[in-house]
C-alpha cells in the first residue's frame, strides 16, 4: 500500500496517522511551510520545522505546534519522519517518511536557487518523490537571482533619479524578505528610504526572531513626502490599485514573480516592470531535484501536473498525479489576481489585519495599477 | 540588432507613453542612420513579405530547443506567442552578435527568402545562437512577419520630429510610402525623413496623411447648431485617396497601401480628373444604385486576378467626400465647406460613373437627424459622419484641426450562449478569452444550440478571469487550444452588420461581433433563438 494517499482532507500517511498540509481541519498536521494554502488553521496539532515556528505563529496565531530540527528523526506510529530544507521560504521543509525500509519524500514547495533568508534545498534520496510542479514548463528558466536583485536596484535608482517612487509588488511572506535581504547584500539600500506595506512588517519581525538579518523598513506615515519620491516601496499584490498607493504620487510600479517570465502575464498585470524572481523551482530545477532523489516513482502535485507526468514517463520514470487542493495549481496561479497565489496567501490573518490597520485600504483584488 | 532588440523590449514592456517616447528618442539619437532606417520602417508598420515559411521556422525552433513536439506545443499554449516561446525555451546563447540591425537585415535576414528549408534551418540555428532572449524574440518576429509593438505611427512621427526638429505633420507626409512592402530602407531614406528643408506640396504620387474621425460619445446636441455641420452617411467601405499627379492615378488605402490595381474602374475615373488633384472618400460596391454590404467588397480585396465577371458583379465606386488638393495646391487648411464645394465641381466635371459624391444630408435639427439615423441600417450604413463646416483637414486622429465625428447607430444585439472557448494571444495568453457563441435553433425540429459568431472583446479583465475559471470547470472536451463547455453562460452580443452566409452552419454571418455585457441574470434557456437573427436580417433588407 502507498505510504501517502489523497484523502478528502489532504495528503494522508496512514501508517503514521498524520496529514501533510491538509486543506481541512484534522488531528495531526505536518506543515511543509507557512503559506496560506499549505498551512491552514483549525487542526488540533501541528508539526513543522523549527525555523518555521515564528512565521507559522504569525500566520496562524496560537496553535498547538511541535517543531523539529532539520534532519532530526521523529517516530510517529509506524513511521520515522524527518524534515529537510526545501529552500522555498523560511522554515520550508520536505517531509521524509520511512516505513519498513521504504522512503517517501513529500516536497511541499521548493526551489534550488540561492536565497539568503532560508536554508538551501537539500536533495533527499528516496523511493517515491512527491513533487510540486508550479513552473513545470521549459519556458521557465530563472536567471541568477542576484542579477535580478541588481536589476531591481538599478530600476529603483533610475526612478529615484527621476524623482519617482518605486513600488514593487511582491508576496508579503517570502518574496519580500528575500528581496530585502538581497538588496542589503548588494549594498543597494542607499538610494532612498525603504517603505514597507503594513502586511510585510509582522513577517519581518518573525524572520528577525528566527535569526534572519533584514534591513529595517519604515512605515509610509513615517516618511515625508519629499523622501517618498526616492523610496522603494514593497507591497503585496493586493495593494495594487488601492487608495494606499495614492500618497506616492507619480510612481513606477513593478512586480516580482516567476510569472513575469511571460509577456502576456506581465501585460495583464499592467505594471511598468516585471522582475522574474520566483520561490519555486524552474524547469531545470524541477528536473535536477527529481533526478537527485534517485526516486523510481514520482508523484506530481499542484502545477503543470499532466505535463510533468508525461515528460517523466517518456524518460522512463514511473510518474503519476495526485489531485490536491493547493491554490498554486499552475493554471490558477497564472491568473494575475494575487488572491489565487500561494505566495499571496489566501487567508493571512496578519496581512489582513495589517492592511486595514495601517493602510486603511480594503484588500482590493490586484487588477492594474493606478499609475 | 541588440540595441533594437532592447528598444523593442522596452517599448513592449512599458505601459507609459512617456517612457516609450524616451526610449525611442534615446535609440534614434544613438543609432546609425542605416539601422535607424530599418527601425523606423518596422516601428511605423513596415513588413517585408514573409521571409521564411512558418512551418520551416517551427521545425528549426523545435529542433534547436531539443524538446518533443508535444512539449513545445504545451509551451506555446501557455505563452500564446511563437517567437516568445522559442526565445524562452532555447538554451542560453554561445556567443553574442555585435552586428547592427541593417547588417542583420541585409546580410542575413533578407537573403533567407527562397532558400531551401535545410539551408534556412542551418543558418537560422547559427543566428539564434548569437542572440539572447530579447534578440531571438525580435529575430523570430521579423522572420515570421509578426512584428507588432505598442507604438502608434503617430508616436514614431513625434519621436522623429523631436529628434530632427522637423514639423510632425511634414514628418507624417514623408513617412507615407516609407513602409511599403517592397521598400528597402537605407541611410539616405532615413536622412530624408529628418532632413530640415521643406519641399513644397507632397511629392510624386503620395497621398496626404488621412484625417481620422472620433466616435461621438457626448450627446449630439453638445455640438451646437446643426446648421454649422456637414452631415453624410457613414459608409462601411474602404477609406481611400485618389491621387492624380503627373498624368497618372494612384489609389491609396488608409493603411497607406497602394491599391490602384485592385480597382481598375477607379483608376479609369482618375484619368478624367485634372492633374494636381487629390480626392478623399470611401470605396464601396454599388449595385442597382445601392451600396452593397461590405462582404461584396471583400470578394474583391483578396483576389490576385480580377475577372470581368467579378468586376461586373461587384463594381466599385469611390464616394468622394473631400478635396485635399486642386491644381497642385494643398487645400487642407481651407474650411470644410469650401473644400466640399470645390469637390462637387471636380466630381461633376469628371462625369465618371465610378466617381460619385457622398451626398450631404440636410435636416433642420439634430432631432431630425436622429430620426433619420434610425433608418441607417435600411440604407446599409453605420450612422452619420459629422464635419464642422469650418474644419480643416488634420493629420491622423488629431483634434486641433476641428474634429470629424462618427455618430454611429447602436449595434444590433442578441443574447447568446458561450459554447466554445479558446486561449488568447499576447496580453491574453493562457486565458480562455476567445469565445464562440450560439443561439437556440429549432429549424430541424429539435431545439439545439447553433454557433453563429466568435468574439473576443468586450469583457473587463476581471470578468475574463471569471469566465476563464468557469470554462476550465465546465470543459467537456479539448481540441488543441479549444475547449467545448457545458453551456452555462449567456452574453449580450453586439454586431454591426448581418448577412446570409451559406458557409456558416447557422446560415448567418455577423460583422464586428463583440460582447456588450455578461447576462449573469439570464439562464441558458432564456438566450435568444435564431429567429431573432433572421428577423434582423429581414430588417436590414440586405443580402449578399
Amino acid at each position: 500500500m502507498d505510504l501517502v494517499a489523497v484523502r478528502p482532507e489532504g495528503l494522508y500517511c496512514a501508517a503514521g496517522e498524520f496529514f501533510i498540509d491538509p486543506w481541512r481541519p484534522v488531528d495531526r498536521a505536518v506543515i511543509t511551510h507557512a503559506h496560506g494554502d499549505h498551512a491552514r488553521s483549525g487542526c488540533a496539532r501541528y508539526l513543522a520545522a523549527q525555523s518555521a515556528e515564528h512565521v507559522l505563529r504569525t500566520r496562524l496565531g496560537d496553535i498547538a505546534l511541535d517543531t523539529l530540527a532539520y534532519g532530526a528523526p521523529l517516530r510517529l506510529r509506524d513511521v520515522t519522519v524527518s524534515l529537510h530544507p526545501a529552500g522555498h521560504v523560511l522554515g520550508s521543509a520536505q517531509v521524509r517518511i520511512e516505513h519498513r525500509g521504504e522512503v517517501w519524500v513529500v516536497s511541499g514547495d521548493y526551489k534550488l536557487d540561492d536565497d539568503p533568508t532560508c536554508d538551501p534545498f537539500e536533495p533527499v534520496r528516496c523511493d517515491t518523490f512527491v513533487s510540486e510542479s508550479t513552473f513545470g514548463l521549459p519556458i521557465y528558466r530563472w536567471r541568477d537571482p542576484r542579477a535580478v536583485i541588481d536589476d531591481i536596484g538599478a530600476w529603483w535608482r533610475s526612478n529615484a533619479d527621476a524623482g519617482r517612487a518605486s513600488v514593487l509588488f511582491c508576496y508579503a511572506f517570502g518574496k519580500a524578505q528575500r528581496i530585502l535581504a538581497g538588496l542589503a547584500q548588494s549594498c543597494a539600500l542607499d538610494t532612498g528610504p525603504l517603505v514597507l506595506h503594513g502586511a510585510i512588517e509582522p513577517l519581518n519581525r518573525a524572520y528577525r526572531a528566527t535569526g534572519v538579518m533584514l534591513p529595517p523598513g519604515r512605515r509610509v506615515t513615517d516618511v515625508d513626502a519629499t523622501s517618498l519620491r526616492h523610496a522603494l516601496v514593497l507591497a503585496p499584490p493586493s495593494a495594487a490599485a488601492s487608495p494606499w498607493l495614492r500618497r506616492f504620487g507619480d510612481l513606477r510600479d513593478g512586480f516580482a514573480s516567476g510569472w513575469m517570465q511571460v509577456r502576456g502575464a506581465r501585460r495583464r498585470r499592467g505594471v511598468d516592470r516585471g522582475f522574474v524572481l520566483s520561490d519555486h523551482a524552474d524547469w531545470p530545477g524541477l528536473n535536477a531535484a527529481i533526478d537527485a532523489t534517485g526516486a523510481s516513482r514520482i508523484i506530481v502535485t499542484h502545477g503543470q501536473v499532466p505535463i510533468i507526468v508525461r515528460w517523466l514517463n517518456e524518460r522512463g520514470l514511473r510518474a503519476q498525479a495526485f489531485e490536491t487542493e493547493f491554490d498554486d495549481s499552475g493554471e490558477n496561479e497564472a491568473l494575475p489576481a494575487g488572491a489565487a497565489d500561494d505566495e499571496a496567501a489566501t487567508a493571512p490573518s496578519a496581512e489582513r489585519l495589517a492592511a486595514t490597520d495601517v493602510a486603511h485600504s480594503p484588500a482590493i483584488d490586484a487588477g492594474s495599477s493606478s499609475s | 540588432m541588440e540595441a533594437f532588440a532592447r528598444l523593442y523590449a522596452e517599448l513592449d514592456a512599458s505601459t507609459s507613453m512617456h517612457a516609450k517616447v524616451a526610449a525611442l528618442d534615446a535609440y534614434l539619437r544613438a543609432a546609425e542612420a542605416a539601422d535607424a532606417a530599418w527601425a523606423i520602417y518596422f516601428l511605423a508598420g513596415g513588413r517585408p513579405r514573409q521571409l521564411v515559411p512558418a512551418r520551416v521556422l517551427r521545425d528549426v525552433a523545435v529542433t534547436a530547443a531539443g524538446l518533443p513536439q508535444w512539449l513545445f506545443d504545451e509551451c506555446y499554449d501557455a505563452v500564446g506567442d511563437f517567437a516568445e516561446t522559442v526565445a524562452l525555451v532555447l538554451p542560453p546563447p554561445l556567443r553574442m552578435s555585435s552586428a547592427g540591425l541593417a547588417d542583420w537585415m541585409i546580410g542575413r535576414v533578407l537573403p533567407l527568402r527562397g532558400l531551401a528549408p535545410e539551408t534556412i534551418g542551418e543558418r537560422l540555428r547559427g543566428y539564434l545562437d548569437e542572440l539572447d532572449a530579447s534578440g531571438r524574440f525580435l529575430l523570430l518576429k521579423l522572420l515570421g512577419g509578426g512584428f507588432r509593438v505598442g507604438v502608434s505611427r503617430l508616436l514614431v512621427t513625434r519621436a522623429l520630429a523631436a529628434v530632427s526638429g522637423v514639423d510632425a505633420k511634414l514628418v507624417a507626409e514623408r513617412l507615407i510610402g516609407y513602409t511599403g512592402v517592397d521598400r528597402r530602407p537605407d541611410a539616405a531614406g532615413f536622412r530624408a525623413l529628418i532632413a530640415p528643408q521643406h519641399t513644397g506640396p507632397a511629392t510624386a504620387a503620395h497621398p496626404y496623411p488621412f484625417f481620422l474621425a472620433h466616435p461621438l460619445s457626448a450627446p449630439v446636441a453638445t455640438l451646437g447648431d446643426a446648421r454649422n455641420w456637414l452631415v453624410e452617411w457613414k459608409w462601411d467601405g474602404i477609406r481611400a485617396q485618389l491621387v492624380r499627379r503627373g498624368g497618372s492615378t494612384c489609389i491609396w488605402s488608409r493603411g497607406e497601401e497602394l491599391v490602384t490595381d485592385r480597382f481598375p474602374e477607379l483608376a479609369a475615373a482618375g484619368a478624367g480628373v485634372a492633374d494636381g488633384t487629390v480626392i478623399d472618400g470611401e470605396i464601396v460596391v454599388m449595385k442597382d444604385g445601392h451600396v452593397a454590404p461590405f462582404a461584396a467588397l471583400q470578394t474583391r480585396i483578396g483576389r490576385k486576378l480580377l475577372s470581368p465577371r467579378i468586376l461586373a458583379g461587384a463594381p466599385a465606386v469611390l464616394l468622394a467626400y473631400d478635396l485635399l488638393e486642386e491644381n497642385g495646391q494643398d487645400l487642407r487648411t481651407h474650411p470644410q465647406h469650401e473644400r466640399r464645394a470645390r469637390l462637387a465641381r471636380v466630381v461633376a466635371a469628371t462625369n465618371a460613373p465610378s466617381l460619385q459624391l457622398s451626398p450631404l444630408i440636410e435636416r433642420p435639427s439634430w432631432d431630425a437627424y436622429a430620426t433619420l439615423r434610425d433608418e441607417s441600417r435600411a440604407h446599409g450604413v453605420e450612422g452619420f459622419m459629422l464635419k464642422h463646416r469650418d474644419a480643416r483637414y488634420g493629420v491622423g486622429r488629431t483634434k486641433d484641426a476641428g474634429a470629424w465625428w462618427k455618430w454611429k447607430i447602436d449595434p444590433m444585439s442578441v443574447d447568446a450562449v458561450l459554447v466554445y472557448a479558446q486561449r488568447g494571444h499576447g496580453r491574453r495568453a493562457s486565458l480562455y478569452s476567445d469565445y464562440t457563441f450560439a443561439v437556440w435553433d429549432s429549424r430541424d425540429g429539435e431545439r439545439r444550440l447553433t454557433p453563429f459568431a466568435k468574439a473576443y472583446s468586450g469583457l473587463t479583465d476581471a470578468e475574463m478571469r471569471r469566465v476563464d475559471a468557469i470554462v476550465r470547470k465546465t470543459t467537456v472536451e479539448k481540441f488543441g487550444p479549444v475547449r467545448s463547455v457545458t453551456p452555462t453562460l449567456v452574453f449580450e452580443l453586439g454586431f454591426e452588420g448581418i448577412q446570409r452566409s451559406p458557409r456558416h452552419k447557422s446560415g448567418i454571418a455577423v460583422r464586428f461581433p463583440r460582447i456588450l455585457r455578461w447576462r449573469v441574470d439570464k439562464d441558458v434557456s432564456e438566450a435568444d433563438s435564431i429567429d431573432v437573427l433572421q428577423a434582423l436580417l429581414g430588417h436590414q433588407g440586405a443580402s449578399a
